[in-house]
């Protein structure tokens, strides 16, 4: 089903903050905004992701005059693609999680012999 | 503004050593301002206000004007390590935020004292199979140096893929 593995945090917090196009420091105050402080990425970090994100079609650098002085990326229709298989994916993982989890808190006396 | 003037050689495997003094130099109210060859000049600071980071890379400038969009300053390059500061006020401040970057930082030193070793050991060969004007056992020696800081950035490189592995 799927032909790519799990994303990275630093990965996915990129992704969705591409829906709308974004430069880099704009990416990581959003990424340190969304996760509560939790996922910090550091400049040297971003900036190979960014190249590597870009070498694989998932995002692209808006041209020099949409961006103005700062570069500018946006998400393409593959990176869209990708980010909606992983929401997916960690959507399984938690409905999973909570199902077997939540049973055994609510009826948890009747799951132990 | 008060300034000073430190003359310290430090090797290139102690990079982490030497990010760990200027820090501390900044701790104790002294920012790095300007950077040479063995030569670093600090200028008075409140005592914490500068977080210092330096790294290996090739002269890029897309790099440098990214680095400056996230509020850090550019202090100075020296041969292929850039050096800058950041307030601290603006938060926690580092140029990898991740192991596989760690590792990739490590690599790209590697590969720059393997290329500088393999150049010295071949010119120190070659200028002692034909003795010269400049003494051969120079090249020899900057090799020996240069492989040894290999080894040495080798063994820091490994120690993070095994922690990576224990992670993943």
């Amino acid at each position: 089903m799927r032909d790519t593995p799990a994303l990275t945090e630093a990965t996915y917090y990129i992704l969705l903050s591409l829906v709308t196009p974004q430069h880099g420091y704009g990416i990581m105050q959003q990424t340190e905004a969304l996760s509560l402080g939790r996922v910090r990425l550091a400049a040297g970090t971003l900036y190979g992701a960014l190249s590597a994100l870009c070498d694989k079609g998932w995002i692209r650098p808006l041209s020099a005059e949409d961006a103005g002085r700062r570069k500018e990326y946006c998400l393409t229709d593959k990176g869209m693609e990708i980010l909606k298989n992983e929401v997916a994916r960690l959507r399984e993982l938690a409905d999973n999680g909570e199902a077997i989890l939540g049973k055994e808190n609510g009826d948890g006396d009747q799951n132990r012999t | 503004m008060e300034t000073k003037t430190v003359h310290k050689w430090l090797w290139v495997w102690d990079f982490d050593k030497e990010e760990d003094w200027l820090n501390e130099m900044a701790q104790e109210g002294w920012a790095l301002e300007s950077v040479g060859f063995c030569t670093y000049t600090f200028r008075r600071c409140e005592p914490g206000e500068y977080i210092i980071r330096l790294e290996m890379r090739s002269k890029d400038q897309d790099y440098e004007d990214f680095l400056r969009e996230t509020g850090a300053e550019l202090i100075g390059r020296v041969f292929l390590w850039i050096y800058c500061r950041r307030k601290a006020e603006y938060g926690p401040f580092d140029l990898f935020s991740d192991i596989d970057s760690k590792i990739a930082h490590l690599q790209r030193i590697c590969r720059v004292l393997w290329i500088a070793g393999l150049a010295n050991l071949l010119i120190g060969l070659a200028n002692s199979l034909n003795p010269g004007f400049w003494p051969s056992w120079i090249n020899l020696l900057c090799a020996t140096l240069l492989m040894y800081g290999l080894g040495r950035i080798q063994g820091k490189k490994e120690a993070l893929e095994k922690e990576r592995r224990l992670h993943e």
